[in-house]
């Protein structure tokens, strides 16, 4: 009786591994969902788009465009405006001018009603925007439909409530803004980090330049639409479209008072060096390399849900995407062939299909990182599993793949991959996890899963992350501050905590 | 009983838990997949053969089974190839109706017993209700957990009844209602589903129809995670039922969603997975309709039986 116990109590890993019965997951489907393809019909977009300055339409000083593409089928779709320093002046001198006229004079009530008219046209177009998102972008439409653009609006709606209660937000302390933000976004949620950026500066009572992300600068330009559409005062929001070099520009003019970006740690290091002793204030939203622990007495099934929702979310461009899985090592085998036939159900192609689980990987450049970083991880020796499923012929696609058998030390678990590639590690102890976490230079988010509360705080309280998520992934709500330690950046943004990196409080 | 049958030897003293928000987070999310077309045709004619056309009320006489009876093996007068559905679902004393009526046929005659709804009558009662019931022919039958026992921690009682009422089954195939209504979370759900399958049962089965909430997407995958485990750990394919509370085409493929992203295409198969309806049949047909003319018919144009 004791010996039989005993037997029953080894892993259900082991047995698995002897037998591996298959759920089939990975052969020819029986039923299979027919194309579902949400309708473009409704969408037109311009063939060229120029720069947004002072509430009008101008044409890049240097009179360049460069084509902006779906990296789904590879085809342009529009072409936008190549702004350059001068640019950048004459946005930054629009900004400032509405500043010192209109936005910092105006009631905070005033300037609460324009917020929300934001927000509610972001509502009332969300379908559209939800569309032009996952054309430009490549994500799929039930993401920038369910996700991108309602966040984006509750965003604006959130920041609205603030603008004419600011006395609550800094503990009674004097505060002021600051004058003109200049403000780089990334390309992997374009909508709703310019929704990230604008609202808080806008409801602090900042005026604002943004410069989107090259490959993804469509739906910023929509939102310009929108702030003429609402009579946003000009200038009060400028869009400068444009590569690197926008950028640096904007990062370098003088009558900038802040710069806000999101994006590569590399950049933001430079950034913080070319911004050192001019008296701009600096916010940074770099990369991340979240440890997203999974506890042997977790809930396991959820929290495979939440291992994919963690990596495979937006094609894992996310900057706080859960990209190490640390496992406990009694449930490893277990979880392992959970996700292999979790994913293996996800559905790769056509970003607008509304049965697509995983779009395009937003650009070609960004394809071959993925595909060096993946034969690296190959080449270290770590075990490769793709899913098999089809991928189309045309345009920029990646299996969501996962590595077992990584070493700490290997590049795929120590660099930011980017791409819907996860690296499974395990541990031992509590203790061991919470080492192996924190051995990173990033410090954005990770993920904690355990029935235990106790567990869940005791790791928070040592994890050097910004955002800490139990039981759940990838979770955002306006009200939450989100921003990283070490070299995933300095600032929060959302919440209470965000409204700070927008004004000086005496 | 021999003694590895105890729920310790089954390794189920040790609870799988399950995370409320998550999973009704995942269930949720499989209902926005988008059905069209064939896909949509194609799952509802499914659905028709998964269904157990059911009726279990006290006004139940031979004139209602035998009706419904008529309906399971030719659903749609206009087009023969849409069904039958897999079975009929009665009271054990309606049992030899069915038999008759579907005689012939291939759907199958499915009838509650142990003292179906509450199950509180003593085992030997139940017992002879399973074995009354197979002796009027029942194929299959519909058993209820004692959810007393479940919820007061005595899962070894629980786990005996179910092995027991298989046992009296015989050659008849045993569905295992957790009547997960009166469970309280979705804890004790998997934990039910595991000494339900280890005891025996062929299928496990959300509810009995009469208590609310019955089945819904969230506890059925909680279930289908259950079966999952099984079949991991042994390669043995439970089949599942949701019952009560199905009502509309669009439910019905919402669950056949979470069927196949959860266990597969090989549990899209009547002897794997069945509804427990009575109102749903109709709607199907209203839809499948729909896909075939572009118009709604009636709701009058359907038979109501």
């Amino acid at each position: 009786m004791a010996t039989q116990r005993k037997s029953i109590k080894r892993t259900d890993a082991a047995k698995i591994a002897a037998s591996e019965p298959d759920l089939g997951f990975t052969g020819e489907s029986l039923w299979q969902y027919a194309p579902s393809p949400e309708s473009t019909d409704h969408v037109v977009l311009q063939k060229r788009y120029e720069l947004f300055i002072g509430g009008k339409w101008v044409a890049p000083k240097s009179k360049k465009y460069f084509a902006t593409i779906n990296p789904a089928t590879e085809q342009v779709i529009a072409e936008v405006a190549e702004g350059d320093a001068a640019d950048i002046d004459a946005a930054v001198r629009a900004a400032r001018s509405a500043y010192e006229k209109i936005w910092s004079k105006m009631r905070p009530s005033e300037r609460a009603k324009y917020i929300y008219r934001i927000a509610r046209a972001i509502q009332e177009k969300a379908r559209e925007l939800a569309i032009v998102e996952s054309m430009d972008g490549g994500k799929p439409i039930k993401e920038s439909r369910d996700f991108d653009v309602p966040t984006a609006s509750a965003h604006f709606f959130y920041h609205a409530g603030w603008a004419d209660k600011l006395d609550l937000a800094f503990h009674g302390r004097p505060y002021r803004s600051l004058g003109v933000a200049g403000q780089i976004i990334p390309w992997n949620f374009p909508l709703l980090m310019a929704a990230w950026k604008i609202a808080p500066a806008l409801a602090c009572g900042n005026t604002v330049v943004l410069k989107p992300a090259e490959t993804t600068p469509l739906t910023a330009l929509l939102l310009a639409k929108i702030f003429e559409e609402i009579e946003l005062p000009p200038g009060v929001v400028n869009i400068v479209t444009g590569a690197r070099a926008t950028g640096a520009a904007l990062v370098a003019h003088p009558d900038v008072n802040k710069i806000a970006f999101t994006g590569s740690t590399d950049v933001g290091k430079r950034i913080q060096a070319e911004v050192a002793g001019t008296g701009k204030r600096l916010t940074l939203e770099l990369g991340g390399k979240a440890a997203n622990i999974v506890f042997a007495d977790a809930p396991l099934d959820q929290a495979v849900d939440g291992i994919v929702n963690g990596i495979y979310f937006n094609q894992g461009h996310v900057c706080c995407a859960g990209s190490r899985l640390l496992v406990e090592e009694s449930v490893h085998d277990i979880v392992v062939r959970k996700l292999r036939d979790r994913v293996a159900t996800m559905r790769v192609g056509d970003p607008l299909d509304k049965n697509t689980d995983i779009g395009a990987i937003n650009s070609k450049m960004q394809l071959d990182k993925i595909r060096a970083l993946v034969a690296a991880g190959e080449s270290e020796g770590a075990e490769r599993w793709s899913s098999p499923c089809a991928l189309p012929k045309k345009g920029y696609f990646f299996p969501p793949t996962f590595f077992t058998n990584v070493a700490q030390s290997s590049r795929i678990a120590r660099e930011e991959i980017f791409g819907p590639v996860l690296s499974v590690l395990t541990f031992r102890t509590p203790d061991e996890a919470l080492e192996k976490a924190n051995n990173t230079m990033y410090g954005l988010s990770a993920g904690i899963w355990t029935d235990k509360g106790a567990k869940i705080f005791w790791m928070a309280q040592r994890l050097q992350a910004g955002v800490i998520w139990a039981n759940t992934f990838n979770k955002f709500d306006p009200s939450s501050p989100f921003g990283g330690y070490k070299e995933s950046g300095f600032g929060r943004e959302g919440g209470r905590q965000g409204l700070s990196a927008y004004v000086e409080v005496g | 009983m021999t003694p590895s049958a105890t729920v310790a030897n089954n390794g189920l003293a040790r609870n799988v838990s399950v995370d409320q928000v998550a999973v009704e987070e995942r269930a949720a999310s499989l209902a926005k997949r988008s059905l069209k077309k064939s896909a949509k045709i194609a799952g509802l004619r499914l659905s028709v053969r998964m269904m157990d056309l059911t009726t279990l009320e006290g006004k139940d006489t031979p004139g209602k089974v035998r009706a419904l009876c008529a309906k399971a093996m030719l659903p749609l007068d206009s087009d023969p190839t849409i069904g039958p559905t897999a079975a009929i679902c009665v009271y054990p004393n309606m049992v030899p109706v069915a038999k008759h009526a579907l005689r012939g046929s291939k759907v199958k005659v499915a009838s509650v017993a142990t003292a179906f709804p509450s199950g509180l009558s003593p085992l030997s009662i139940k017992l002879d209700d399973v074995r009354r019931a197979v002796e009027f022919g029942a194929d299959e039958i519909d058993m209820v957990i004692d959810r007393g026992a479940m919820l007061a921690g005595d899962y070894q009682k629980v786990f005996d009844e179910i092995a027991a009422t298989k046992d009296a089954c015989g050659a008849a195939h045993l569905k295992v209602i957790l009547e997960t209504g009166e469970l309280g979370s979705y804890d004790v759900v998997r934990r039910a589903s595991d000494i339900a399958i280890a005891a025996g049962g062929d299928f496990i089965k959300t509810s009995t129809g009469k208590i609310q909430p019955a089945a819904t997407p969230s506890v059925t995958l909680v279930m289908l995670e259950a079966i999952r485990d099984h079949y991991y750990a042994t390669g043995k394919r439970i089949g599942m039922k949701p019952a009560g509370g199905v009502r509309t085409a669009k439910q019905a493929l919402h669950y056949l969603v979470i069927v196949k992203e959860t266990l597969g295409d090989a549990w899209l198969d009547p002897d794997l997975f069945r509804f427990g309806a009575s109102a749903l049949l109709n709607d199907v047909l209203m839809q499948l309709e729909k896909e075939r003319t572009g118009f709604y018919q009636a709701a009058e144009d359907f038979s109501k039986d």
